[in-house]
């Protein structure tokens, strides 16, 4: 309840200040996005199997932003960063749809 | 529902406790906010930004190209003018030729250079915008679309405090977003904006039209486009030239 407010806020917040993205950001800002909705899928998955655990989705949302971060950083230092990106972003994407497959079998029983 | 149900109310309750209890449920809820936060902020980066912020590598530099091709012939343009105005000045012709024909570049010039009010068959376009969604790169979109389709002579008009101004367009044109709506060349312009365009209609109004062209984006944006074709349009507006800072002609 408290983290789905905490959400809507930050959205919120986000759209009213409506900040402009530093330059150097620019092209991480996407990929860590996608991260941490992996972290939010991974942990709304583990609350329904009953093994949430605070701690564990702090970390694993932190280390999920800054290992994407730092792949991209990394391809972009090789130059291989667009390539990268897109590697980062499917392989999370395949990991939020696994993880909103066993939402869906919790929710719907199907 | 309060008095029959009070099981979800209590643990609603109890969550807020434990919330408070707990710091780990702080930093949780601080994640989401800031997951939260750059959602929407990159959602509406990407959005804002114009095409050419967010438009990749290769699109850039088939861009770029465009506008290499765009400048070289106008150079060679440039080149013939001035080989006109060598012939002209090295003395061979008499000088009521040369009189006349100076008179007569000067008035052609003039409708380039915005200096001199045109009138010729052409285009009124409207766009509407009840969303406040034109942005000056789409104004510049349909200002090139319509100099990439012949347009000769071109005065953007918009409302201001104190009625509609209308701004010569000339090759310095320039479209800036400000709160409010878009800068034109100085001159603070609002929606709706209407560009009247001295060249041929048909052609004028299909580059407008054209798939994923300014007609798309303005309708994608909410907006409404309007284009009435008319035999005799009036670009009445003027640019004042300025005096060059550094160029001095040879």
């Amino acid at each position: 309840m408290i983290p789905a407010l905490a959400l809507v806020l930050g959205v919120v917040l986000g759209l009213v200040l409506n900040p402009t993205v530093p330059t150097g950001l620019q092209p991480y800002l996407p990929i860590a996005v996608v991260a941490a909705l992996d972290a939010l899928f991974g942990a709304v998955r583990a609350q329904l199997d009953g093994i949430f655990d605070d701690r564990v989705f702090v970390v694993s949302f932190v280390s999920n932003v800054l290992v994407a971060a730092l792949v991209v950083f990394l391809g972009d230092q090789l130059g291989v960063g667009g390539q990268l990106s897109t590697g980062v972003v499917v392989v999370l994407g395949i990991r939020i749809f696994t993880n909103a497959a066993a939402i869906r079998r919790h929710v719907f029983h199907a | 529902m309060s008095s029959d149900q009070p099981t979800p109310r209590r643990s609603v309750w109890r969550a807020l406790l434990r919330f408070r209890a707990r710091r780990v449920d702080l930093l949780v809820a601080a994640l989401l906010a800031v997951l939260g936060f750059a959602l929407a902020v990159q959602v509406r980066s990407t959005q804002d930004e114009g095409l050419l912020a967010s438009a990749r590598q290769e699109d850039l530099v088939q861009i770029l190209d465009e506008l290499d091709n765009r400048s070289d012939r106008l150079r060679e343009e440039v080149a013939s003018l001035t080989r006109t105005q060598e012939e002209l000045s090295s003395g061979s012709g008499d000088a009521t030729t040369a009189l006349r024909e100076a008179r007569r570049r000067t008035q052609l010039l003039g409708v380039v250079a915005g200096t001199l009010p045109a009138s010729g068959p052409g285009i009124v376009v409207t766009l509407r915008d009840p969303e406040g969604g034109l942005s000056a790169s789409l104004l510049l979109d349909a200002m090139m679309e319509l100099r990439n389709a012949g347009a000769e002579a071109m005065q953007v008009e918009g409302s201001t405090p104190s009625g509609t101004r209308a701004v010569r367009v000339v090759a310095s044109t320039s479209f800036v977003d400000t709160e409010e709506g878009v800068q034109v060349d100085g001159q603070e312009l609002r929606a709706p904006f209407r560009f009247v365009v001295i060249g041929d209609a048909s052609t004028l109004a299909g580059a407008l039209a054209i798939p994923g062209g300014v007609q798309d984006t303005v309708e994608q944006a909410l907006g409404t486009v309007e284009v009435n074709r008319s035999g005799n349009v009036r670009v009445t507006a003027l640019h004042l030239p300025e005096q060059p800072r550094y160029a001095r002609p040879d």
